[in-house]
């Protein structure tokens, strides 16, 4: 197993000023930007970095950062747009929030290096509007490196020039999906496009755009001042670095620990966040947000990178894990995610906007023990029949849950079919 | 037009709309500003919004009916969100929401008759390692018009709605 102790982001915690510039410089911060803009290396450069680090994108998809970044087009007259992806909301999910009250300026850093590397003079950090601390944490972390000159004209004199700008969302899951935050940002209803062209061709107001996460921003400067292959070497084959993992649910300890990719999950659960409450054993978790399916508590010995989850037919996603005991009835918390879905489908794809009620109706009727028509294959076929067949991943993401539930725990479920009660819970 | 922005308000609008290529852009964090502003989002505000920012009304309408934190009729002082997505529905968050409903004798979305509390259940909140969680926004409140409370229990949620009401009688 790698070296378990090494920490990046969440290295200075326990500093209680690290969210301001003077706590964060006085832990080495800004050393990355300097060294790029003062030590001669080049945009060209500080991408190679990110691309020999194998640093897999934080928000869910595991796409490598810097080939992303490489999607730009080499010439254009128009200006390029960096976003950040700050709508953390996927269900489960609590960690891109610690960054940005926390640590907000390893963000601000990532994001000027980030810009200098794709030659872009403007980013916007699109912050889900319900976390106002976060706004707020952001927003000064902006203001006190704009006075310093890390930010603005001319940066540290090296004649970069870059600006920052704070958007906060509305409240809407679906602009987490980054065509829509880029339609969300421009002023319209978070409803998403049609890819291609993919943003880094035509994105924000029409012009080339690459959407990053939060976290995998803020790894950038420790990647920049240790090269990429030191943080590459921290993680496992393909997956390189650390990453920020969340467990919650039924645990002794629910929190977040920053550990290298590939940590299995069984030490997170076990060690780290103490194991089970109390003496009720461990039933299923769902490893990286709502829209992964569940494993059983037989499967926890598992390697947590993005090829792993997968080939157990589910995904790391987001890499916070909610872990739920014996007693949880799995229809009820299926029923749970799919209001969720159902609440937050922009409505523009028939498959998704009706079969998300559909499939949520269907499995509130089960949770109560009715029969349903067509009994447990007609979850299967609403869920067939939403997959694949949106513009976004959103309708995806409802239905794959379902089938993993269906699929891990068939058996419990069957068992509601015209019971005419929870046969779980009392 | 009969609405009108207060100095700070004004002064808030213009740096918002210096970040952005094109005015229409600005419309998100503009509605939040009108609603801080205005209590609530109404269609007067709503064409208030669209002149300033050369947004014809109905593309306006189309935003604030989108997102879920544009109020479109008036709320209570506090708006009490109880979040019941998965981690908090594994740790108590629906028996708070049962709770609430009980104790400030309204419904999902519902205001009380005093106009004090409007409760609501949400989505998740970003708070699952210390679930179960409740948002209370208090548009009095300049500094932290959105709060999270965070590590709920019956208990403790039943003793913040005491604090919030004791806060609302003194007009804190």
């Amino acid at each position: 197993m790698k070296n378990l102790d090494v920490k990046i982001l969440t290295k200075h915690l326990d500093d209680p000023t690290l969210h301001t510039l003077s706590g964060y410089e006085s832990h080495g911060g800004y050393g990355g930007l300097r060294k790029a803009l003062k030590g001669g290396m080049t945009p060209e450069k500080v991408h190679e970095e990110v691309k020999a680090a194998n640093l897999r994108g934080r928000g869910g998809a595991g796409f490598p950062a810097g080939i992303k970044w490489g999607f730009l087009p080499k010439q254009t007259e128009k200006p390029v747009y960096l976003v950040v992806n700050a709508d953390e909301g996927e269900p489960g999910t609590f960690k891109d929030r610690l960054i940005m009250e926390r640590n907000p300026h390893s963000l601000i850093e990532g994001c000027l290096l980030a810009c200098w590397a794709i030659k872009s003079k403007t980013c916007y950090i699109y912050i889900r509007g319900e976390l106002f601390k976060s706004y707020k944490h952001v927003e000064q972390a902006i203001d006190e490196a704009r006075a310093k000159g890390y930010i603005g004209r001319n940066i540290l004199g090296s004649g970069f020039d870059c600006e920052i700008y704070p958007h906060p969302g509305a409240g809407a899951y679906i602009c987490g999906e980054e065509m829509a935050l880029i339609e969300s940002l421009e002023g319209k209803p978070g409803q998403p496009r049609n890819k291609p062209p993919f943003p880094a061709v035509v994105g924000l107001f029409g012009c080339p755009t690459i959407v990053n996460n939060v976290e995998t921003l803020a790894y950038v400067p420790w990647i920049v001042e240790n090269g990429g292959q030191a943080y590459a070497d921290l993680g496992c084959e393909r997956n390189g670095g650390l990453k920020l993992w969340g467990v919650s649910g039924h645990v002794k300890r629910p929190g977040l620990y920053e550990l290298p990719m590939g940590v299995p999950m069984r030490y997170l659960i076990e060690e780290c966040a103490g194991g089970m409450r109390g003496k009720v054993p461990m039933k299923g978790v769902i490893p990286g947000g709502s829209s992964c399916p569940p494993l059983l508590a037989s499967e926890i010995d598992i390697a947590l990178d993005f090829e792993s989850l997968k080939q157990a037919n589910s995904m790391l996603g987001t890499g916070c894990l909610t872990v739920f005991e014996e007693g949880v009835c799995t229809v009820r918390l299926a029923s749970r995610i799919a209001h969720f879905y159902e609440h937050e489908s922009c409505g523009q794809c028939t498959p998704c906007r009706e079969g998300t009620g559909w499939l949520h109706r269907n499995i509130k009727k089960l949770e109560h023990g009715e029969h349903l028509e067509g009994g447990l294959g007609l979850l299967e076929s609403i869920c067939n029949r939403i997959l694949g067949n949106t513009i976004c991943a959103l309708g995806d993401a409802a239905a794959m849950p379902i089938q993993g539930f269906l699929q891990r725990f068939g058996d419990e479920w069957a068992a509601h079919l015209g019971a005419g009660r929870c046969p779980v819970e009392a | 037009m009969s609405l009108a922005f207060s100095e700070n308000a004004q002064r808030r609008f213009d740096l918002i709309v210096g970040r952005y290529p094109n005015l229409q852009a600005a419309l998100l964090p503009v509605l939040h500003l009108a609603q801080a502003e205005f209590g609530h989002v109404s269609p007067e505000v709503m064409d208030f919004v669209g002149h300033l920012l050369g947004v014809p009304p109905i593309k306006v309408q189309q935003v604030a009916t989108f997102y879920t934190m544009y109020n479109l009729a008036p709320v209570g002082r506090f708006h009490v969100q109880v979040c019941t997505n998965i981690a908090c529905y594994l740790t108590g968050g629906k028996e708070i929401l049962c709770h609430l409903k009980q104790k400030l004798a309204v419904e999902n979305k519902g205001t009380t008759a005093d106009g004090v509390f409007t409760l609501e259940e949400v989505e998740c909140l970003a708070a699952c390692g210390t679930a179960p969680a409740i948002q209370v926004n208090d548009p009095h409140d300049p500094e932290w018009p959105i709060a999270y409370h965070e590590n709920q229990t019956v208990a403790s949620a039943d003793a913040l709605i005491e604090r919030l009401r004791a806060k609302a009688g003194s007009n804190g």
